[in-house]
């Protein structure tokens, strides 16, 4: 058998129509027939139904705790993780191999595991939650618990993003800056941080649509009082289980157009990343 | 054995990689495919391996459809450009795994199969690495293990892209030469793609000039030198001196004045002038058929460089030509040029 | 003169980095960020897990119910992870060894289970197979049981793990090119030995690399699980699930025993891929130059 390709010329290798055929069967199967029934199911309700639940005031206040509390943490994982990275690969300290590797217990951490471990940490007697009490800070059950979570899961993405950029910056470009006479301040300002903001700019997006769609660790410190403290997943899980699963579904579909949005805009922005990529 | 390509085009896209290409290569022929980058002449090469197919057209193989076949069923050795040697095998497995992938029908047995190999790893004189890896080896003895894995099949043809191209300049000096003994040695129908002219003369029997998908000339090394059958050949092989006349009326016009040459049947109308530099003949002022003003002279070895500005109506044109030594030349001097040798090609070839 | 000299040293150097302060109050601030938000909540699973001595941690571990768990949670990941080891590997031959049209559409349609919050990843699949669902009740009365059983389980976290070892492959095999594969067929080999003799040796870190972390996330799946699982006790709860319901029944020893295991099985994981990760940068080094 001869595998021809879209162009219409035979190709060499073999196994094209082979593994094609396999690999958008497979990919139907699991990804694509299911997630086309979410819609298919979307469609069953009609535009007014629709509206009346995503406007709900419960939808409605679930899904701005999701996208507010997660923007709000992706802002501070993009911060954090500037000086995160910054310190990993430009310092030299104790421990800085250990420390880089630790970034990436987030991914790796079950989620469920994050969460109980975040919500005894911040508990009312837990290690953190005890002196921040004191000070009467409370963190567990509450929005802040749902942010504390977020900007847990999504420390590595920022770091994890940049970090190979800023490790491939040419250091002539800052010393060719400094021998123009460019103080320290505009070296960073002017010359490093333009380069590294393509990458900035995935990594916080790859953070917030993390903690958008994110779950496991955040029910548990939430605290999951309707309009307050209920996030967006946990909302879809409820009306689940009390069988309502337009409900459910409406509220899915709007989660997954927003994700698909910043995918959308994150494919976009490596595009223009790689435009401009710094000539190395 | 012979391979006979006809008529071969190949697109990609609305671009044309081979535009109608025909060649024969008689058994036991060392053959060069030479041409500029994107000239076709690998696309040529992977089509008669069978890594490639092209849109029209056939290749034989003594008289047998190729085409109908895989790269695997067409007994074609290939030494890829970059080698493409197996990098998690040691050397002596690349060389023999053209003998291990065999039908178990036909396989040959273990001992069977390290003796061969050793005695390829012999023939390209690097049995001392057999048990080294890829990244191990220089690039010289990489391409000759990759030679080595492409002859353990016996190959019927053997085809070579730019077999030298990766190599520095001492390294590929000495492995043209023995590339030329060892097809003495092997006789196997061999084709090599280079885009290295010196390259292409030194080692063929036979060179196959390509210039845009098209075959331009066909001949022995001397054949395409001295004899270029078209503009192209006439500027890409040798160094030359071009000069853009006129043809009228069996007559060469330079600038509208008419030079003292024969246009032999090339038709009126603009056209190229081609002199090799060393078929300038130089004489006294007034002699010859051109004049010019010396403005540069390098003397080394036999002969004396020199930069001639010719005089013309628009301004002057620089051609560089080469001198015997005997009669040194010294700037300034005002000289008259007769082409010895020369070719007239239409313009718009 | 070597003052001199030592004075443009030092000129040169503070161009070249930060204030001495500054760097100090920048490695404070990171080392202060991840001990809190990072090794603060790992140090305190095992705290908890051991908080009753060695013996209620062993206890809790011997519960048949945390076995019941163990054994679905290894069941799922084994399911999972060959079904997207097979695919990965066929996905990314088809989408590296030859060109075609939607190329890019195909990588990110792979990609696509990233993008989708757990809970929806379990939530499709509800929809295809619930009582209510469009498959539901053919297979309620062909006596088929998906959703709340192993079947249900081990497809949402095929779902959810599904890009792992394509995506592990394709920048690799791209990397490598097709020039090894095409002087295999020249030299006879049928397209079963190329792969078997050329392809997977030149990828196999590769492969276990997303097959490790593939593992990683199907065993510690929750959102997913969660909405197919049912919640049965002793049957259809995974090792995150069990802790979420010890968890939330202030069984605290218990919940962060198991909790432990998930947590040893992340830093395996990380130490492994560490590993992995200078094997792969090895194996990316051309063999041309």
């Amino acid at each position: 058998m001869s595998a021809t390709t879209a162009a219409g010329r035979r190709s060499t290798l073999p196994g094209f129509g082979l593994t094609m055929g396999l690999t958008l069967a497979w990919l139907s199967l699991i990804v694509l027939i299911p997630l086309a029934g979410l819609f298919l199911k979307t469609f069953e309700l009609s535009l007014e139904q629709f509206w009346t639940i995503i406007t709900s005031r419960r939808t409605l206040n679930a899904l701005k705790t999701s996208f507010g509390l997660a923007l709000l943490a992706a802002v501070v994982n993009l911060v954090m993780g500037m000086v995160i990275v910054w310190t990993l690969v430009r310092y030299r300290f104790p421990g800085r191999r250990v420390f880089d590797a630790i970034v990436d217990i987030p991914f790796a951490l079950p989620t469920a595991v994050a969460g109980v471990a975040l919500t005894s940490l911040f508990a009312q007697k837990g290690w953190l939650g005890a002196p921040l009490a004191e000070l009467g800070i409370k963190v567990a059950f509450t929005p802040v618990g749902i942010f504390v979570a977020m900007v847990f899961i999504g420390i590595p993405f920022v770091v994890r993003t940049v970090q190979p950029v800023l490790i491939d910056l040419d250091v002539e470009i800052e010393e060719a800056a400094a021998s123009l006479g460019a103080g320290r301040w505009n070296i960073v300002y002017r010359v490093i941080l333009p380069s590294l903001i393509p990458a900035m700019l995935t990594g916080f997006a790859l953070a917030f649509a993390r903690a958008v769609g994110e779950y496991g660790s955040v029910i548990f410190i939430a605290g999951n009082l309707p309009n307050i403290s209920e996030i967006a997943p946990l909302l879809i899980v409820i009306r689940l289980s009390e069988f309502r699963y337009a409900d459910a579904t409406a509220i899915a579909v709007v989660m997954l157009l927003a994700s698909f949005a910043i995918i959308f805009i994150i494919n976009r922005l490596q595009r223009w990343a790689q435009t401009r990529a710094p000539a190395s | 054995m012979a391979i006979e390509v006809q008529n071969i085009v190949k697109k990609f896209g609305a671009f044309a990689a081979l535009d109608g290409v025909d060649l024969k290569v008689a058994d036991g022929e060392l053959v060069a495919l030479l041409g500029p980058s994107g000239s076709g002449k690998t696309t040529l090469l992977r089509i008669i391996a069978g890594l490639d197919w092209p849109d029209s057209g056939s290749v034989k193989f003594d008289g047998e459809d190729a085409l109908s076949r895989g790269a695997g069923e067409r007994h074609v050795g290939f030494v890829f450009q970059h080698y493409a040697l197996f990098r998690h095998m040691t050397v002596f497995e690349n060389v023999a795994f053209g003998l291990r992938v065999q039908p178990r029908a036909i396989r040959k047995d273990e001992a069977t199969i390290r003796a061969r190999v050793k005695e390829l790893l012999d023939l390209v004189q690097l049995d001392w690495l057999a048990t080294r890896y890829p990244s191990q080896l220089s690039g010289g003895q990489r391409q000759r293990i990759a030679l080595a894995r492409a002859l353990a099949i016996e190959p019927r043809i053997l085809l070579l892209d730019e077999p030298f191209g990766a190599l520095d300049a001492k390294v590929r000096k000495e492995l043209r030469k023995w590339l030329r003994s060892l097809h003495e040695e092997i006789h196997v129908t061999s084709i090599f793609v280079t885009h290295d002219q010196e390259e292409a003369l030194e080692v063929a029997n036979r060179v196959v000039v390509m210039d845009k998908g098209k075959i331009e000339q066909i001949g022995t090394p001397g054949d395409v030198y001295d004899n270029p059958a078209t503009a192209f050949v006439h500027s890409f092989i040798g160094e030359s001196i071009m000069l853009p006349v006129d043809v009228r009326d069996g007559r060469v016009e330079l600038d509208g004045r008419a030079l003292d040459i024969d246009p032999g049947d090339v038709a009126s109308g603009a056209s190229k002038l081609f002199v090799r530099r060393h078929d300038m003949q130089v004489g006294p002022a007034g002699s010859g058929t051109l004049q010019g003003t010396v403005k540069h002279v390098r003397s080394f070895g036999p002969i004396q460089r020199a930069d001639i500005a010719l005089a013309a109506q628009h301004g002057d044109t620089l051609v560089e030509i080469d001198a015997p030594r005997d009669n040194p030349l010294s700037p300034g001097d005002v000289i008259g040029l007769k082409p010895r040798r020369f070719r007239i090609f239409a313009a718009e070839a | 003169m070597t003052k001199d000299l030592s004075q443009s040293f030092t000129a040169r150097d503070d161009l070249r980095t930060e204030p001495r302060a500054m760097r100090y109050v920048l490695i404070a601030l990171a080392i202060a960020f991840l001990t809190i938000f990072v090794v603060l909540p790992l140090a305190l699973v095992f705290a908890q897990a051991f908080s009753r001595g060695v013996g209620a941690y062993i206890a809790a571990l011997g519960d048949p119910e945390a076995w019941s768990a163990i054994r679905l949670t290894l069941s799922v990941a084994a399911i999972s992870v060959s079904l997207n080891l097979a695919f990965g590997l066929v996905a990314a031959w088809a989408v590296t060894k030859f060109e075609f049209r939607g190329k890019t559409l195909l990588i990110s349609l792979i990609d696509l289970p990233f993008s989708v919050s757990p809970v929806i990843s379990g939530l499709v699949f509800v929809l295809l197979f619930g009582a209510q669902g469009y498959f539901g009740p053919w297979l309620r009365d062909h006596g088929f049981q998906v959703l709340f059983a192993l079947p249900g389980i081990a497809l949402a976290t095929t779902f959810v793990t599904f890009p792992f070892v394509a995506r592990a492959l394709i920048p690799l095999m791209q990397e490598q090119g097709t020039q090894e594969e095409e002087a295999a067929l020249s030299l006879g080999a049928s397209g079963f030995q190329t792969f078997f003799r050329v392809t997977l040796p030149n990828i196999k870190w590769g492969v276990l690399y997303g097959v490790l972390l593939c593992n990683a996330r199907a065993m510690g799946e929750f959102g997913a699980v969660s909405v197919v699982s049912g919640h049965i006790r002793g049957e259809t709860n995974t090792m995150p699930l069990l802790v979420e319901i010890l968890y939330n029944e202030y069984q605290f020893v218990a919940a962060f025993a198991i909790a432990s295991l998930l947590a040893m099985l992340a830093l395996v994981t990380l130490v492994v891929k560490t590993y992995l990760e200078r094997n792969l940068d090895e194996g990316l080094r051309p063999s041309g130059d």
